[in-house]
């Protein structure tokens, strides 16, 4: 058997698009309701966080309540409250060690830009050294924002590409 | 509230001496001290007047004034509840002043937070490693020369592209 | 994806010790990421075998650069960082700041503040034992626990936000006051979660007290007596719980503290357990408390009648104008606080806080400094953990309810 050469893009058959459209639907479907969070937890955002995942509020209808606290063995990692120049290494490394798929949220205002710590101490957001997937405001933001918030992803997730064997299936 | 009032006149009528400058501020005993009798004044405070508590060390700037830091400590006594608070004046150029970690061992993170902040030098205290700050951290940032939003990331910031 | 190569990422701190003193020791690093060390400690032990043998402990990944910070923002605008310093307690920050702003300008409050504050302050008192007693007990596996409490508190959450507008930092303190009065049916719904609280805090008092896993796991853990929690500079619960009865309310008295009938629980020798119970029997005398203040509390003004630092009635600014000029005086220069520092404590969840203003005139603090508890513990917990086993380091940081905020300011 001689090696086969990849197909070029435009010459796929309509048959395989198809194909791989309902995978990524069935896979995003998957993925939306098995998140499993990482709470990188600092500041002042960790008692509304505290309160989203208890009783009264409860992630657990969205398949997001189980906190790994391992970021091997999680794919939502959520930056809660301030991080600061001091912490920025921490967290980059923490990201690194998440396998993909993954995804951020910052959880609020100072997660997001700094907040209104603009100074020499505060990063002025997280996506200066990681990138973010969804932005929850706030100071900090309320129980039903985060909820929110966690939907939001869930869409962004069930409408994106899911490659799962190389960069073309 | 009688005795502890006593205590603050027998305080001042006995370190009075030693002091540049005595006063009440807001229900404190001030003493203004040399840097010099930092230690002597502190040790007898805590041996002969039962100021157990050693509350807090900060420093305050006043960069058009000679000296031009001020060190303040205060003391709290748990037995007489009054508090007491020593203020020293050092140079820029030279900001050293005795350690108290002998007398209390909570001086030590205080101690350390006062080095990184404002630049004073405690002399005895070997741990005066960055605490709040990080290493390689350059400058004081609470000095009033230090402008507030100078930077100095660990990180280096992605290229964001709006 | 731009990300720099991570093996380019340098170490903030540099440890105490990188060898073992014993051939058999390992240097075991624990945090800041770690959950039992609330994200922003790290510690950096020496083991041998299970046991702890020393410990350097680095705190401030969470510094935010408070002092700073205030030293550009007027006196009342910087009630917001305040806030942000213990937030599982903001009230009692709020009330601690205001107070030595006021002692600075010869203030005196209105009875119906004075009460008001001191309800609210162990209000707050109550939202932060639960907090720190949940988090300790999830720590430890209790999850049950963790619900109950969490649930209670946030019908205090809830209950704050209806007075306060803001469920976790309220900037309801005002220089001279309180931002606004209690809204209608407020003290009512007080006395409902007072005693909602009651059945689950029994239900907590009934799940790990005579707990065989608890008690084993808290008694005689992270023992530390009274002589050496003095010298470490610990107060509050911590110093309490060796034996003391020290609490400023109760020392010095302060707001409403003078007025009322209550009791300081103490422990017996200063370990887990007590610390925990400390802190359980703390709620109870809030409670009472709290109940007191009820009955105390009496109509009349929240702010005083200064025009030096409350704002005028809003009908009076827009139709008079000397009404107007106070209230633009007021918003674009800030209050005028005259020169001269002072220090001013009160007495936080987790012991003496205490702020050091420096003023020199004019709109803008010159100075403003915390005195915070959870930075002083930090400084003296190795005394806790030294010498215990490596899993006793979960129990003992949580009984010591270390708040970063508060810690690194």
């Amino acid at each position: 058997m001689s090696a086969t050469t990849p197909v070029p893009r435009q010459q796929k058959s309509a048959a395989f698009e198809y194909l791989t459209t309902r995978k990524d639907e069935f896979v995003g479907w998957a993925r939306k309701f098995s998140l499993f969070p990482y709470p990188f937890v600092t500041a002042c955002c960790a008692m509304e966080f505290m309160s989203v995942s208890s009783t009264l509020y409860d992630t657990d209808r969205f398949g997001a309540a189980l906190p790994r606290f391992t970021p091997r063995q999680s794919d939502l990692l959520m930056v809660v409250g301030t991080v600061s120049h001091k912490q920025a290494p921490i967290l980059r490394k923490v990201y690194e060690q998440m396998c993909e798929p993954k995804w951020v949220i910052a959880f609020g205002v100072c997660a997001t830009s700094g907040g209104f710590y603009q100074n020499y101490a505060a990063l002025p957001g997280i996506d200066k050294i990681i990138p973010v997937d969804l932005y929850i405001p706030g100071c900090p933001p309320r129980p039903e924002m985060v909820i929110d918030g966690i939907m939001k992803l869930q869409d962004k997730i069930a409408g994106e590409r899911h490659p799962i064997i190389n960069q073309d299936f | 509230m009688g005795t502890g009032e006593n205590l603050l006149e027998r305080v001042q009528a006995s370190l009075g001496a030693q002091a540049l400058e005595t006063g009440m501020a807001h229900g404190i005993l001030v003493l203004q001290i040399t840097a010099e009798s930092l230690v002597p004044v502190a040790g007898r405070l805590k041996q002969e007047f039962g100021f157990d508590l050693f509350l807090d060390v900060t420093a305050t700037d006043w960069p058009q004034r000679r000296p031009r830091f001020d060190v303040v400590y205060h003391f709290y006594s748990a037995r007489d509840f009054v508090r007491v608070r020593l203020k020293t004046q050092v140079e820029e150029t030279d900001p050293t002043v005795d350690t108290l970690v002998p007398l209390y061992g909570s001086a030590r993170y205080m101690e350390r937070e006062c080095h990184e902040m404002y630049g004073i030098r405690f002399r005895g205290n070997d741990d005066l490693r960055p605490l709040l700050l990080y290493e390689g951290f350059v400058g004081h940032p609470l000095r009033k020369d230090y402008p507030k939003q100078r930077e100095q990331p660990l990180v280096p910031y992605r290229d964001v592209k709006p | 994806m731009s990300l720099p190569p991570l093996t380019t990422l340098p170490n903030p701190i540099r440890p105490a010790f990188t060898k073992g003193l014993t051939p058999g020791s390992v240097i075991v690093n624990i945090g800041p990421s770690h959950p039992a060390t609330h994200g922003t400690i790290q510690i950096v032990a020496e083991i041998s075998g299970e046991r702890v043998v020393r410990t350097d402990v680095h705190c401030g990944y969470l510094h935010r650069g408070f002092e700073k910070e205030c030293e550009s923002h007027t006196w009342h605008t910087l009630i917001p960082y305040v806030d942000r310093l213990n937030y599982c307690s903001a009230l009692i920050n709020d009330f601690a700041y205001c107070e030595a702003v006021e002692k600075l300008m010869g203030i005196e409050l209105t009875p119906r503040c004075r009460h008001l504050r001191t309800l609210l302050a162990e209000y707050s008192r109550i939202a932060d034992h639960l907090t720190c007693v949940a988090a300790a007990l999830m720590e430890m596996g209790a999850m049950t626990a963790f619900l109950y409490l969490v649930t209670i508190r946030d019908y205090v959450y809830e209950h704050i936000a209806d007075l306060t507008g803001a469920r976790v930092t309220h900037s309801y303190g005002r220089i001279g006051g309180l931002a606004r009065d209690l809204p209608d049916g407020w003290l009512q719904r007080l006395e409902e979660i007072l005693d909602q609280m009651d059945t689950f805090v029994d239900r907590v008092h009934g799940l790990v007290d005579r707990n065989r896993i608890f008690i084993d796991r808290m008694r005689d853990v992270g023992v530390i007596a009274t002589a050496e929690a003095i010298n470490w500079g610990f107060t509050g619960p911590i110093l309490r719980s060796t034996g003391t009865p020290r609490d400023l309310r109760k020392d010095t008295p302060y707001l409403s503290y003078g007025e009322l009938e209550f009791e300081i629980p103490v422990g017996i020798k200063g370990d887990n357990y007590d610390r925990y119970y400390v802190r359980m029997r703390e709620i109870d005398e809030s409670k009472h408390m709290i109940r007191q203040l009820i009955d105390m509390l009496q109509p009349g003004p929240i702010s005083v009648d200064d025009r030096r630092c409350t704002l005028p009635e809003k009908q009076a600014v827009y139709t008079e104008i000397e009404a107007l000029i106070y209230h633009f005086k007021l918003i674009m220069d800030g209050i005028q606080v005259p020169a001269g520092e002072t220090y001013s404590a009160h007495e936080g969840a987790n012991g003496e806080l205490g702020f050091y203003l420096v003023s020199v005139g004019g709109g803008v603090p010159w100075k403003v400094h915390c005195r915070s508890p959870s930075f002083v513990h930090m400084g003296g917990v190795h005394r806790m953990l030294d010498g215990y086993q490596l899993a006793d380091l979960v129990p003992t940081f949580g009984s010591v309810n270390m708040i970063g905020g508060e810690c690194d300011r």
